[in-house]
């Protein structure tokens, strides 16, 4: 308990105490928010040039009455059952929003919004017409905590032991993601950027979206323990909205996503230590923080480049939204 | 994922019960409650009541601009975004003072819209990313701040708690006269400035172009929007007062091409879910007032979405299958027209198996046509039809109305025939197809264009009668 918002900053209790006395802890807890966020931005880059960063919204609320009715239908907190109920609704959830897209003149976001606000809805309601028989809690599902993820449970591998289980999961999944981000890397470039040209050499762009969906619901569901359905957001956008400030080039933009989400986590996480705050919470106030930063001095697209050379700065290799304001 | 539970404990121990009712019910059966609820007798009931009915109006009227101008999740960003506002009113004066956290959120509100509109217009980052990340920036922060808030000495953190969830209960005769003061607001604004806000809807350029103050309308509806949005999130919560603001607007976008319908069918649908879910709360002795009143909502909007007049789904698929019912009813008429035609107008009864070998139809189905046309009364039976059934000998005859419905159809057909032989330079042996699909779908005044642009012909390319009202009377 403590009276003001900022406690005195303590180099000693901030910096060095997390590596020396709790390092152990520390370690664990920044490689997991890197592997969450690192997993995240990479998916993230490909999600934002698609234009999809809602969609990633709208699936991570969604996960809600998908973990819930896949505890109330198997009565247990293990992971794959968990994980198949919110894979399940997040691909519902695109199939929905895709669904009152074709057959109604409602636009997509109108569709996103009532799509995952009334799912939303129904995970809410579940929990509490079963709360009794419920161990999850909504708020919970929001917030995520990072501090919280259960260390002391080590994954066994031909019987050494490798790390805490949650950390190793993720490390998993990231591993699952950038390998198949490799394999269908040709493909994911050129239906991002020009769907005609990938038809035209035999690519199904159609075929790709869902590919990603799929791999965002994978992600999104893997690190929603961490850092919440809404933080996760966060975790997906910022990274490559950062790194797109700085670079066209998409591989560079996935190295740089890379780099800003271990910032992202180590940052984050002193910055949770010293205010005694939630580790995600901190992440995401770095990651803003980063990104008003890129966005000031960026050398081509920030703010003072475009005041001082405002011709420059203009040209984009995507071509703008259409403006509605 | 395993310890979301344990992470529940830690984090919210005390507010399992976070699922909100209206009032406090103990033992009593459901009739007498909705008895009680709708008699609006005890204070609480009449305060939910009011403010659900003023957050649905609020919310869908304004949201009805969002929807239209394909702005329907600035409203989420919205709802997300004042957070942090909240946190820093509450710590204003160590209180939860109603002023302080609306000014707070308020302001939250409007610098997350104003940092969208400034992230699209200054980099090349799309709309979506940049709510995303205003969406979730905001949040991050806010999250960050009702932590450490909770860890401090005077973390009296059921006040905050209220805003991610919302209770409808909890709502003070302070909030909803505020609801109350928003609501007069938007009816005057919108009132006053229905056309300014009408050309910013669907033609900034043109609003711009006679020299409407685009931005300060913009930002006006936004202020308003924030305003609302920071007093239903006590009642709903943070993630579905998004719906409150899309979803009705979405249900009325679907049943209308006027905007002024589209707004009272809007705030129509929103205080219709507000009391509905009001309503089941209050019957439920657990189920919480939010998620009921974004259920009620959607509920509308899958009706909707069904059984709009024009552009439900239900609705076409009726439209479609009338039509194909009106084009084989036709169908048999010209084939009886064309037995007609073979009989050299003489006869007006046909039997059956004529019109089978005629359409090239099994009797069965022809039988069904023709009785399909009795029931339009555009035929009539002959014979008993009982005793001749399948047999092919019962014989029918055209009512008047069927023989004028034929000759127009025929006519349709051959007119077109000629027209694309005339005036398109088809061969007249190609123009068959064409004819049979637009003979269906010709109207009055088509078809007496291409008369007179004919010259009211009386052959078609193949050298057949075209049929009038006036020369083929049976």
């Amino acid at each position: 308990m403590r009276e003001s918002f900022f406690p005195d900053f303590d180099w000693h209790t901030v910096f060095v105490q997390p590596w020396t006395e709790y390092a152990s802890n520390s370690f664990w807890i920044a490689l997991m928010g890197f592997l969450v966020s690192g997993t995240c931005g990479l998916v993230g880059c490909f999600v934002i040039l698609r234009r999809m960063a809602l969609v990633g919204d709208a699936i991570s609320h969604s996960l809600l009455p998908g973990i819930t009715l896949a505890f109330l239908l198997t009565n247990s907190r293990a992971t794959l059952p968990m994980m198949i109920g919110a894979i399940v609704a997040g691909v519902a959830t695109v199939a929905l929003i895709e669904a009152i897209r074709y057959s109604s003149r409602i636009k997509p976001d109108a569709a996103i919004g009532i799509v995952f606000s009334s799912l939303f809805a129904v995970g809410v309601l579940l929990i509490s017409a079963f709360a009794d028989k419920v161990d999850l809690d909504a708020e919970c599902v929001l917030y995520g905590e990072l501090g919280f993820i259960p260390l002391q449970d080590i994954a066994q591998f031909g019987g050494i032991e490798i790390g805490p289980g949650p950390v190793v999961r993720m490390a998993v999944i990231a591993l699952i993601a950038i390998v198949l981000l490799l394999i269908f890397y040709k493909e994911m470039l050129v239906t991002s950027f020009d769907s005609a040209l990938a038809a035209s050499l035999g690519i199904n762009p159609t075929r790709y979206q869902y590919g990603l969906t799929l791999l965002l619901s994978i992600v999104i569901v893997s690190s929603f323990e961490s850092v919440g359905v809404v933080l996760v957001i966060a975790m997906i956008i910022f990274p490559g909205a950062t790194a797109l400030l700085l670079t066209d080039r998409l591989p560079i933009a996935l190295w740089l996503s890379t780099l800003f989400s271990a910032l992202y986590a180590l940052l984050g996480f002193h910055l949770a230590t010293w205010l005694n705050a939630s580790i995600a919470g901190g992440m995401t106030v770095i990651a803003g923080f980063l990104f008003a930063l890129v966005w000031l001095v960026a050398p081509r697209r920030g703010l003072i480049a475009r005041y001082v050379r405002p011709n420059q700065a203009l040209e984009s290799p995507i071509e703008p939204l259409e403006s509605s304001v | 994922m395993k310890r979301v539970a344990s992470i529940a404990a830690a984090l919210c121990a005390a507010s399992v019960a976070h699922a909100a009712k209206i009032g406090d019910l103990t033992d009593t059966t459901w009739t007498s409650q909705a008895i009680e609820f709708l008699s609006l007798d005890t204070p609480i009931v009449r305060s939910a009541v009011l403010g659900t009915l003023l957050i649905g109006f609020c919310c869908s009227v304004l949201g009805s601009f969002l929807v239209v101008r394909k702005l329907a999740l600035l409203g989420d960003t919205l709802s997300h975004a004042v957070l942090p506002g909240v946190a820093l009113g509450f710590l204003w004066n160590a209180s939860k003072d109603p002023w302080a956290i609306f000014i707070g959120a308020t302001a939250a509100g409007i610098l997350g819209v104003a940092l969208v509109g400034w992230i699209k217009q200054t980099t090349h980052l799309k709309e979506d990313s940049a709510m995303g990340m205003v969406l979730a920036g905001f949040y991050g922060l806010g999250i960050c701040m009702t932590t450490v808030i909770q860890n401090m000495a005077m973390g009296n953190k059921s006040g905050l708690d209220k805003f991610f969830f919302g209770q409808a209960a909890a709502l003070s005769s302070g909030d909803i006269q505020l609801l109350g003061i928003i609501s007069v607001i938007t009816i005057i604004l919108v009132l006053l400035f229905y056309k300014e806000f009408l050309a910013i809807s669907f033609d900034v350029g043109f609003a711009q172009a006679i020299g409407m103050p685009v931005q300060l309308l913009h930002y006006a509806l936004m202020a308003l929007l924030t305003f609302a949005v920071v007093v239903s999130l006590q009642a709903v919560g943070v993630v579905l007062v998004s719906a409150l603001l899309i979803t009705p607007a979405a249900a009325a976008f679907l049943l209308t091409d006027r905007m002024h319908w589209m707004l009272v069918l809007s705030a129509a649908f929103g205080m219709l879910s507000g009391v509905l879910g009001a309503f089941i709360s209050y019957l439920s002795h657990n189920l919480p007032t939010g998620p009921l009143i974004v259920l009620g909502a959607t509920l509308i909007f899958i009706l909707a979405l069904l059984f709009g007049p024009r552009h439900g789904l239900l609705t076409k698929i009726i439209h479609r299958r009338r039509q194909r019912q009106r084009i084989a009813l036709e169908n048999t008429l010209k084939a009886v027209f064309h037995l007609c035609e073979k009989a050299h107008f003489k006869r007006k009864a046909f039997a059956t198996s004529e019109l089978s070998v005629e359409r090239n139809s099994n009797l069965r189905a022809i039988e069904s046509e023709i009785r399909n046309l009795e029931k339009a009364g555009m035929a009539e039976p002959m014979d008993d039809p009982s005793q001749a059934q399948l047999s092919g000998k019962a014989r029918f005859k055209l009512t008047t109305e069927g023989w004028y419905r034929a000759c127009e159809i025929v006519r349709n057909h051959r007119l077109w025939e000629l027209y694309l032989t005339n005036a398109a330079d088809y061969q007249s042996d190609h123009v068959h197809d064409d004819a049979e699909e637009i003979e269906h779908l010709l109207g009055k005044d088509l078809v007496q264009r291409l008369e007179k642009r004919l010259q009211n012909p009386i052959h078609d390319p193949h050298g057949r009668l075209i049929p009038s009202k006036d020369q083929l009377t049976v």
